[in-house]
């Protein structure tokens, strides 16, 4: 009941369903984002790309609210969320699915279950329900024979995909993929790639990818934000990126080692670390 | 050295008081954890209590034990063996029960649960369980807490039962102490408030090791270092304060 009023509360004409605006968060004295503006909009794959370190998931950790930013705006249906209390941002998760880095499985608990763990929690479907709504999860993503086994026993790949089988066990609004296409073999990589965008566009649900492979990213995503220095430096759907001229995203978009992005982290003069009096 | 002072004074009435905030939590949702997931219960109290018994039935026989050796050792200079009964009965069920067992226990059950709760969230698991719209401290800490809570006052009750079974084989069967003046001295000494007050102390001690052990799993720094300072701490921080404890209950008690 309350989680409809929420729902009605939530309705927006807006076509973004998350919006945010100028955004700044740091950690330590350590600016990760300087006036960040980024809108998701309802319906598409939107795809946010950077660099190693440059905040991408602490963005991921910021529209779901485990992180609370220093400065800005995080707009999800056109409510703020750093404004919710605990009753109110639960009811909105149970709204998002997420598919964390490295699978983040309950290692005490068995495939099946941990698929079967937000549906335990948060509804009253019988066993047989719940068990016929994981199995079809679990067949997507081609683990249906892997139920019985726990997680310790799966490799990183096997883990990752039964994470996603939990994350759109609930069928979500929001997907939120962070890295979903790491530690996959070709051919898991391709279904799930085809599994993303075939979700998104069945169910009409809206997805959040955070990526640095920019193949796959171009081949399932709508919309993608290129994200460097702390702020947007380029988006538009990946045809246009791959078109932009700006030095920063034709470097990444072509991974060239050369370009305003350094691939090293900042360090004194090589010879004279090596060579100088310090050496000794 | 005045401002170190000051800033370790600080920082240990800032911990005090986000502890007893955690502790509020945990007592506000204990009783839906209780009444309503009293299954992740059960299996706490087995994971803290049961898997524990092996440890505290050994040390406990062999406390024991050494307290019938002592006790006759110096009793018998006065003539006063016969009391090696009275003397490891008291000692186990108003002292050494107690408190040992909630040494054991922080060293058997409280580093595991402060390493399985640290682990749980260097992985990321708490994070996965708060994007799933679970409250951790529900579904995590509250059931490992009560487990810790119910299973210490049965562990210490065994460990008294199985010392005085000790101190009897060799009070009895190995230093020949006559087994009547034995066990009817220990009966006609000991009170139900000398009981109560072990009781007491089990429960108090309970409490303190349980909510310690999740108090540092949870807010470990989530590395393979931090949870490994974490699961030291709580050894280290539970010894003192159930000492402290210890002697505060004891001087109530008087």
């Amino acid at each position: 009941m309350r989680g409809d009023m929420l729902r009605r509360d939530m309705d927006s004409t807006s076509d973004n369903i998350v919006e945010i605006r100028n955004l700044d968060f740091s950690r330590g004295m350590r600016k990760i984002f300087k006036g960040l503006n980024v809108s998701i909009r309802r319906g598409e794959v939107t795809a946010i790309m950077g660099p190693s370190g440059t905040g991408k998931t602490t963005l991921l950790r910021l529209i779901t609210r485990q992180l609370i930013p220093d400065k800005g705006e995080i707009l999800v249906d056109g409510v703020d969320i750093s404004t919710m209390n605990q009753t109110r941002l639960y009811e909105l998760r149970q709204r998002f699915g997420m598919l964390f880095q490295n699978g983040a499985l309950l290692t005490d608990l068995s495939v099946f279950e941990n698929v079967a763990f937000p549906l335990r929690e948060h509804t009253m479907l019988t066993n047989r329900l719940i068990r016929h709504v994981v199995l079809t999860k679990l067949h997507a993503v081609g683990l249906r024979g892997a139920a019985d086994m726990m997680p310790a026993e799966m490799s990183g790949g096997m883990a990752r995909r039964v994470a996603l089988a939990r994350a759109m066990v609930m069928d979500p609004e929001i997907l939120i993929y962070d890295e979903p296409f790491v530690g996959l073999d070709p051919i898991s990589m391709g279904v799930i790639v085809r599994l993303v965008r075939r979700m998104n566009d069945a169910l009409g649900i809206s997805s959040i990818l955070v990526s640095h492979d920019v193949d796959e990213i171009s081949s399932v995503s709508d919309c993608s934000y290129l994200i460097s220095d702390g702020k947007v430096a380029a988006s538009g759907s990946p045809d246009e990126l791959n078109r932009a001229s700006s030095d920063v995203v034709r470097q990444f978009m072509h991974g060239m080692a050369d370009g305003p992005v350094a691939f090293h982290y900042q360090a004194p003069d090589y010879a004279e670390q090596l060579l100088g009096r310090d050496a000794e | 050295m005045f401002r170190e002072l000051y800033l370790t004074f600080r920082h240990f009435v800032r911990t005090f008081g986000a502890l007893t905030l955690f502790l509020l939590e945990i007592l506000k949702d204990t009783p839906y954890v209780f009444f309503r997931r009293f299954r992740l219960v059960v299996y706490q109290v087995y994971n803290a209590g049961a898997m524990s018994l092996v440890i505290i039935m050994v040390c406990g026989f062999f406390v024991g034990g050494v307290l019938a050796l002592q006790g006759y050792a110096n009793l018998t200079k006065f003539n006063a063996e016969d009391a090696v009964g009275t003397f490891a009965g008291f000692a186990l069920v108003k002292e050494l029960g107690p408190v040992i067992t909630a040494l054991l226990f922080a060293g058997r059950a409280g580093t595991a649960l402060a390493s399985e709760i640290g682990l749980m969230k260097a992985t990321d698991q708490l994070s996965a369980m708060e994007m799933m719209a679970v409250n951790p401290v529900k579904r995590v800490v509250v059931p490992r807490f009560i487990g810790g809570v119910i299973a210490m006052p049965f562990l210490a009750a065994i460990f008294s039962a199985i010392g005085l079974l000790g101190a009897h084989l060799v009070g009895v069967g190995l230093l020949g102490i006559d087994v009547g003046a034995f066990w009817q001295q220990m009966q006609s000494v000991i009170e139900v408030k000398d009981v109560v007050e072990g009781i007491f102390k089990s429960a108090v001690f309970g409490l303190i090791a349980s909510l310690l052990a999740v108090w540092e799993g949870y807010n470990a720094i989530p590395t393979a270092e931090g949870v490994s300072r974490a699961t030291t701490r709580t050894v280290v921080i539970t010894a003192i304060a159930v000492l402290i404890t210890d002697f505060m209950i004891t001087a109530a008690f008087l």
